[in-house]
């Protein structure tokens, strides 16, 4: 699974050219990445990363966008965001300011909705935050009638939760601006893996070899195709723990281990993340009860003395206390599901400033946007 | 009736050239004395050198969305679509608003389309009331109305009560009619979106099984045997569809099967990308699916192509995937695909394509004065093509209102030069030559 789903061959219809230039000129009065450059100072190597040269896309639809060097670079950016503002009275900086971020949520999302806009908020940008719950369609219009809207209100960025897969990718089709997957339905959350890689970077250090298991709804669930996607691109060993009936046709081409057995799958592991088991899914036949789930694939204490002592458990959130984790795991030691929640805020800055920035796409040659991760012809 | 016609130098069959003369309705002349035939005195001369003369074509598997939505296709539209296509008959889907499950809807439809006169329009029957898959709608009522139907399908919707299907089965054989089975089990396909399979876990879309449509053809064919009646499988998808039916009839059940031009050609890894004109169903399969289907169709397995003509507005397309109808153009594509598919590689001659594209579909469906020989006293029901011509496709230059073509930018081989319906010209050069009324 190393193939990406951008469309190869979308022609952008606002432009009439085939990818575009960023429609954001960086002004006569000093560009913001510029004014940006001391404040978020390299390490001297941005194209020195592991696995060849940075090339960031110019939209962040799924994991697979990000090549070893790219992904490592989002995160060491996050690294120096996070110690910019660390000494900071007020923690902002001014890396966007007069640019517009566009948070469009078509499904409730407290925890991320607010985590993009703090993040945005954070660089300074003007953030406005769409929140229609359904879809487009529930209001008369497409998804493209949506995508016309944005494009007239000239947004530079579009940050998309959607219940529909695929929906922020078909969005990158129709506006200029950068599209941030921000959940699509069953699909893909990069952002969530990002903060995920960069949670256990901060406490397992580099994830060359590292054992990390995923556990729970892999069939449903977004976070666990953008995990196995970026956490093996980062060199760590995957492994999917599920009940076969929540498990994908297909998950055999993965780049991940699968197994129906936690016990095994967590002995010696230095992570383990546990993904969020939907309330519909109990009632729809793929397992019998949510006490039988939780005896076999639910993390409490006794299975997390399993892992290696180092280890660490995480979630996405929202947890099912009590279901998939009990409150003495997720409460106890080596827990960092807090810590995820403001790894968000940061990774998300670090995300924004780099599409936005366009630090990279200067930096490097132009056939960085160009790139397609192989996807089938 | 119209002007006699003197076709000549055309290639019937793609064999030997010669020349045709079409009056009253009828092929009155075949062969090099056609020119001095009384009739061909004052015919149009249509210098055919160079092209293939085929029956004209026969689409068993047509949506012309009239009425309940006009905005999509008409009777009218879609009929100009067809005759483009190179066709003489069209079998018009049931899933119209109302549902075609009175005497009175395919009637109306019948009539709509004979007014029209590019094409002769036979209306399908829905096999239930409302397609709700309840009860049976009236049948016999349908058969014996002034659109004789003899095929019935829910189609869309599968008929997957056994025990309704049962009866249905049985009851048609009263008068020679046909259940076109739309295959999918629908507690395996709630939410479908896609061919289950690698592209759709990855792209999160969730999942048709192929066994959803296997499982449903296998189930019917036994039926069919049981009760004696006759099955004809809608658009089949899947290398184990071919199995189950090739096994069928090798035990001599009485079971056809269609394929349609999208699935001969395009894989489920056109859903990346997300674009809803890739979404059809039953769903894009795999290559291997693919492989075993044009073989199917070169060895009879499958019987016939059949375009599943799906016209779609826009708003119905250009939205997510999984609000987006399913559903793809077909009928001025699908000539082109079958050779591109099938003739150029070798898989089928014209004779097999005559065959699959009009022989059997007329035979399916019950049609006598269509499909028939190239010969003298037959109905002169004809298309010319043009093999060595190369088009590309555009949705915006189709004739159906609707433009979701999967094949939109693809150069396709050969074209339909004219199609003759009774000795009448309907379309030429890629235009439509005037109206019966």
């Amino acid at each position: 699974m190393t193939t990406s789903v951008r469309r190869p061959d979308r022609v952008n219809l606002f432009s009439g050219g085939v990818d575009p230039a960023p429609a954001h000129d960086s002004g006569s009065t000093g560009s913001p990445a510029a004014s940006n450059a001391a404040e978020l100072s390299h390490d001297g190597a941005a194209g020195a990363h592991r696995g060849g040269p940075v090339r960031m896309p110019r939209h962040l639809l799924s994991a697979a966008d990000l090549d070893l060097a790219t992904a490592e670079h989002v995160l060491s950016t996050a690294e120096r965001i996070e110690q910019a503002i660390a000494g900071r009275e007020v923690r902002k900086l001014p890396t966007l300011r007069g640019r517009t971020v566009v948070n469009l949520f078509f499904e409730d999302s407290t925890r991320t909705r607010l985590s993009f806009e703090l993040a945005a908020k954070r660089l300074s940008a003007d953030v406005i935050t769409f929140s229609a719950k359904g879809s487009s369609v529930s209001k008369g219009e497409t998804l493209k009638d949506t995508a016309w809207t944005l494009q007239a209100m000239g947004a530079d960025a579009v940050v998309c939760r959607h219940s529909s897969s695929g929906a922020p990718q078909q969005l990158s089709g129709w506006v200029d601006g950068h599209v941030i997957n921000a959940g699509d339905g069953t699909h893909e959350h990069p952002t969530q893996a990002l903060l995920d890689a960069f949670t256990l970077r901060r406490h397992i250090g580099g994830l060359t070899g590292r054992r990390i298991v995923l556990v729970g709804d892999v069939l449903h669930s977004r976070v666990a195709r953008s995990n196995v996607l970026l956490l093996s691109t980062l060199g760590a060993d995957v492994t999917l723990v599920a009940p076969p009936t929540l498990l994908p046709v297909g998950v055999g081409s993965w780049p991940a281990a699968v197994s129906y057995d936690l016990d095994t799958a967590l002995a010696g592991a230095d992570a383990v993340m546990m993904l969020r088991v939907q309330t519909e899914r109990m009632s729809g036949a793929f397992f019998p009860t949510a006490r039988e789930y939780s005896r076999s694939y639910g993390l409490d204490i006794r299975r997390r003395a399993l892992i290696a002592p180092h280890g660490i458990v995480l979630h996405p959130g929202p947890m099912n206390r009590g279901m998939e984790i009990t409150p003495q795991v997720a409460d106890g030691p080596g827990s960092v599901i807090v810590e995820q929640v403001a790894n968000g805020v940061t990774v998300r800055m670090a995300v924004l400033y780099l599409l936005l920035s366009g630090e990279i796409s200067q930096a490097q040659d132009a056939p960085a946007r160009h790139r397609t991760v192989g996807g089938p012809a | 009736m119209t002007g006699a016609v003197l076709i000549t130098g055309a290639a019937p069959y793609g064999e030997d050239p010669t020349d045709l003369l079409l009056a009253d309705g009828r092929i009155v002349a075949a062969g090099p004395d056609a020119a001095s035939h009384p009739s061909a005195s004052d015919a149009e001369i249509i210098d055919a050198a160079g092209l293939v003369v085929l029956p004209g074509l026969v689409d068993l598997h047509t949506h012309l969305r009239e009425p309940g939505r006009e905005d999509a296709e008409t009777v009218e539209s879609g009929s100009a679509a067809a005759a483009l296509g190179g066709y003489t008959a069209v079998f018009a889907m049931p899933n119209t608003d109302p549902t075609a499950d009175t005497a009175g809807v395919v009637e109306q439809v019948y009539r709509l389309g004979r007014d029209v006169g590019l094409v002769d329009v036979h209306p399908i029957g829905a096999v239930t009331v409302g397609r709700r898959g309840e009860r049976l709608a009236e049948l016999a009522a349908m058969a014996n109305s002034a659109a004789a139907v003899r095929v019935f399908s829910d189609d869309g919707d599968c008929v997957s009560d056994a025990l309704l299907m049962r009866r249905a089965l049985e009851y048609v054989k009263a008068f020679g009619g046909v259940i076109a089975q739309h295959a999918q089990e629908p507690r395996l396909t709630e939410g479908a979106q896609m061919h289950e399979g690698e592209v759709s876990a990855r792209l999160g879309l969730t999942g048709w099984p192929a066994v959803a449509e296997e499982a449903i053809i296998a189930r019917d064919c036994l039926l069919t045997d049981h009760v004696g009646s006759r099955l004809h499988v809608c658009h089949l998808s899947t290398a184990g569809s071919v199995e189950v039916v090739a096994a069928a009839k090798r035990r001599g059940t009485a079971v056809t099967a269609e394929v349609t031009p999208h699935h001969l050609l395009l894989t489920d890894d056109r859903a990346v990308g997300y674009d809803p004109v890739f979404k059809v169903n039953p769903p894009l399969r795999t290559a291997a699916d693919i492989g075993s289907l044009r073989q199917a169709l070169a060895d009879g397995v499958i019987d016939i192509v059949a375009t599943d003509h799906a016209p779609h507005a826009s708003q119905d397309k250009e939205t997510e995937w999984d609000n987006a109808s399913p559903g793809m153009l077909g009928l001025q594509t699908a000539l082109s695909v079958v050779i591109g598919t099938m003739v150029q590689p070798g898989l089928l001659n014209w004779r097999g394509v005559a065959r699959v594209m009009s022989e059997a579909p007329a035979r399916i469906g019950g049609l006598t004065d269509q499909g028939r020989p190239i010969a003298e006293g037959e109905p002169a029901n004809l298309v010319l093509v043009d093999p060595d011509a190369r088009w590309t496709v555009r949705g915006d230059e189709l004739a159906s209102l609707s433009h979701n073509t999967p094949f939109e930018g693809m150069e396709l081989p050969g074209r339909v030069v004219a199609t003759y319906l009774r000795g009448r010209c309907t379309a030429s050069a890629g235009a439509l030559v005037g109206r019966l009324s």
